[in-house]
């Protein structure tokens, strides 16, 4: 096991890479990516990763990038954020369908407009229907791990679909924490080399990516979508090898104190940390609060977020994101839809916006809501908004 | 920026017509569904015939792309991938790239393989001239090869950047008031040549030697090379399918569409047209219905000369480049 390095998100997810020793790189910058993209350069032009680093003129090309790579049978890393993402969206869902384990950091940051640099996860959490992997961490230290992670999930041939992961803006991405990290050693026998499921080889030619019309497309989504279910399989064994390799477990759902919970936070991303200490606050109280992160988001954890919530009487669910004109944000549409055959009540808030702070006390308001619902077993008609100036609460 | 030139790099290898057209080389398998007639096939073989080493290749979205891969069929008989429209280049030069760091990290064997992205004129000089200038700038070792059929053929015949003045499209149609499209092409070669790459070249399918031997210059240099085919289009073009060759012919004789290379910054034209033998554009216009509406019911003399005065304007900028007098 390697020492406790002071590390950024950003820079733990460079450090994390590095170790992987991805053939190619290629990545545009982004605020407040950027300093992913300029480590993992700082790397490879000080000779320390022998990586193809191609500075690519945008992020559509970025992707495109790794797609050509990763076909070429490389091991592939990219990093974006926001309007990046939203600029290589077409390419995401081609990158899926091609079976091409891609890997993306993701340093989540509201999309324009009104353009803002700080957190929202709308930007990955929009990417719910490309066929990517999604997984959501809450520290540098889940930064790190994941990054590592990500390539053995991504790479086994049972999967062999892209990986996208998301830290907050800012809060995580230039927040300083202590990381343990691994050795080289260790991750050179965790993650074997990628052993691409096809190969273009000119003695042996393949197409890639024809046109498929009315006769053959719906097959071949049915197909992609069983890759994608079967590869919660392969998430949890990774998981599970890793928790054996460091000692740190973690979950598709990542639950605090939810066993005997009457209300039960569900969150995603930085928000989690502070969530938590909500949960030691009123446990301390005496009051039965828990908490269910939603870790891994796709594939989502269907299962394991009904077992999590099973005794609950009300989920609270705190979207960083918005989705306009919808029955509600995106994450609380999952767990409602997740429940609807009994469970708890949902309850809905969005929070943080544009990487507004959300504070100890805000989510102290949302338990007590929560609380509230419990007692008198009536569902909420709306979806709340903490913090909002001028908007009742 | 190098010394010698690709040409004087290249030793030149006979074209031996015969055994090349005898030859069964993995290109395009009969069957494809390109229009009868269509020049994209054209381009493709020729290409592929200058190859001598194995290639992979890659497709931007469009009529070479539907038309040779309607799952769960191919015609593609040497590895070939498609990703999208706009993103040709990119793909290419991410597939250059891992195969670099393949080789080089001893992951796979050392061998040279070709990179040839083929993409339309709409996919080139339109949606994907920024993956192109980026590809073109960070000098991936790849061939970039645009079928220019002037129009997006593929969804109908829309005007691009590459359509000639006055011609028809469907988004440029030949109207009361505005007499098809109102705009000049733009000069995609120079604009590649802009990029201070190795080499550039205009190729077309009526010249098949000179295609030849600029692809094997192109596939010869270590830099990111483009190429500009053109590419008769007979559905789009409203043109007889026999006369493909006609008109790929007359495009060069009327200097239109002029034969040259840029080699290491070095402009030479390939193929003279002396000013007695020089065709008048009405020639080439005259052959294809896109143009018809400037002979028909009234002729637009206003546009032919105008386009008459364009191509003497560009073939003289030309000759000036390649350091060419006319007597
Ligand atoms: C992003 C995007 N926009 C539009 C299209 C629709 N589209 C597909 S092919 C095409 C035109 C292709 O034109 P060109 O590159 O000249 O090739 P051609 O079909 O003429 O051979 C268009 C507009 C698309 N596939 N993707
Ligand atoms: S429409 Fe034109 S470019 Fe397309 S296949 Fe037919 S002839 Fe070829
Ligand atoms: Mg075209």
């Amino acid at each position: 096991m390697g020492e406790i390095v002071g590390m950024t998100g950003d820079e733990s997810i460079a450090h994390a890479v590095k170790l992987c020793d991805p053939d190619v790189i290629a990545a545009y910058p982004i605020t407040p990516q950027t300093i992913m993209v300029e480590r993992l350069a700082d790397f490879v032009y000080d000779g320390e990763l022998d990586s193809e680093f191609i500075p690519v003129e945008s992020e559509h090309s970025a992707m495109s990038c790794c797609y050509g790579s990763s076909i070429a049978g490389a091991r592939v890393f990219t990093a974006s954020a926001s309007q990046g993402i939203a600029l290589m969206f077409e390419i995401l869902f081609i990158v899926s369908n091609a079976r091409l384990p891609v890997v993306m950091g993701v340093a989540n940051r509201a999309l324009s407009a009104p353009i803002n640099i700080h957190a929202g996860l709308e930007d990955q959490l929009v990417c719910r229907d490309t066929g990517w992997i999604s997984i959501f961490c809450h520290d540098c230290q889940s930064a790190y791990d994941t990054t590592i992670m990500a390539f053995k999930i991504a790479e086994d041939k049972e999967v062999s679909l892209p990986l996208m992961y998301g830290i907050d803006a800012f809060i995580i991405s230039h927040a300083l924490e202590g990381v343990e990290t691994l050795e080289k050693r260790e991750v050179e026998d965790f993650l074997p080399p990628r052993d691409p499921l096809y190969v273009l080889d000119p003695d042996d030619p393949i197409s890639v990516g024809s046109l498929a019309l009315q006769d053959s497309y719906y097959e071949l989504k049915y197909a992609q979508e069983q890759v994608m279910i079967n590869s919660m399989k392969t998430i949890k064994k990774v998981q599970e090898e890793f928790g054996e390799l460091t000692g740190r477990y973690y979950n598709v759902i990542n639950t605090y104190y939810a066993e005997d919970a009457d209300v039960i936070l569900v969150t995603q991303g930085a928000i989690t940390g502070t969530a938590r200490t909500v949960v030691d606050r009123y446990r301390r109280q005496g009051k039965k609060l828990g908490l269910a992160q939603v870790h891994v988001y796709r594939p989502f954890p269907e299962k394991e977020l009904r077992d999590a919530l099973k005794g609950a009487k009300v989920a609270a669910t705190i979207d960083r994101s918005i989705t306009f004109g919808a029955p509600g944000p995106i994450l609380y549409s999952d767990v409602k839809v997740t429940t609807s055959n009994g469970g708890p009540i949902i309850q809905g808030f969005i929070a943080g916006l544009g990487g507004r702070d959300v504070r100890i006390e805000d989510i102290a308001k949302v338990a007590d809501r929560a609380f509230e619902t419990a007692k008198t077993g009536e569902e909420p008609s709306k979806i709340s908004w903490v913090g909002v100036r001028g908007v009742e609460f | 920026m190098t010394e010698t030139t690709i040409t004087e790099k290249k030793k030149e290898k006979p074209i031996k017509w015969r055994e090349m057209a005898f030859e069964e080389r993995p290109v395009l398998a009969a069957g494809h569904r390109l229009c009868a007639g269509c020049a994209a096939p054209l381009v493709v073989k020729f290409t592929m015939m200058a190859t001598e080493d194995p290639s992979i290749c890659v497709s931007s979205t469009g009529c070479l792309e539907v038309s040779t891969t309607i799952y769960p069929y191919t015609a593609w008989q040497t590895p070939w991938v498609h990703c999208a429209f706009e993103n040709a280049a990119a793909v290419a030069s991410g597939i250059e790239a891992g195969l670099k760091a393949l080789m080089r990290k001893n992951k796979i064997p050392k061998r040279k393989t070709n990179v040839i992205a083929f993409s339309g004129d709409g996919g080139t000089y339109d949606i994907g001239v920024q993956a192109l200038s980026g590809a073109l700038e960070r000098g991936h070792n790849l061939t970039y090869v645009c079928y220019d059929n002037s129009a997006y053929e593929n969804t109908g015949i829309q005007r691009s950047g590459a359509t000639p003045y006055g011609a028809a499209t469907t988004t440029s149609p030949g109207g009361k008031v505005i007499p098809g499209k109102p705009e000049f092409p733009k000069d995609i070669v120079k604009i590649a040549a802009a990029h201070d790459v190795q080499y550039v070249a205009t190729v077309n399918v009526a010249y098949p030697k000179d295609f030849i031997k600029k692809i094997r210059k192109a596939l010869a240099s270590d830099d990111a090379s483009f190429i500009h085919a053109f590419s008769p289009c007979p559905l789009g073009w409203r043109a007889d399918s026999s006369l493909t060759i006609r008109i790929a012919e007359l495009a060069v004789e009327t200097c239109m569409y002029p034969l040259y290379e840029v080699d290491c910054g070095e402009y030479r034209l390939t193929k003279m047209i002396k000013k007695e033998n020089k065709v008048p554009v009405e020639e080439f216009l005259k052959t294809q219905g896109r143009f018809r509406h400037l002979f028909k019911p009234k002729r637009r003399d206003d546009i032919i000369n105008d386009t008459q005065k364009w191509v003497d304007w560009k073939w003289q900028q030309l000759l000036r480049l390649c350091g060419v007098k006319e007597e």
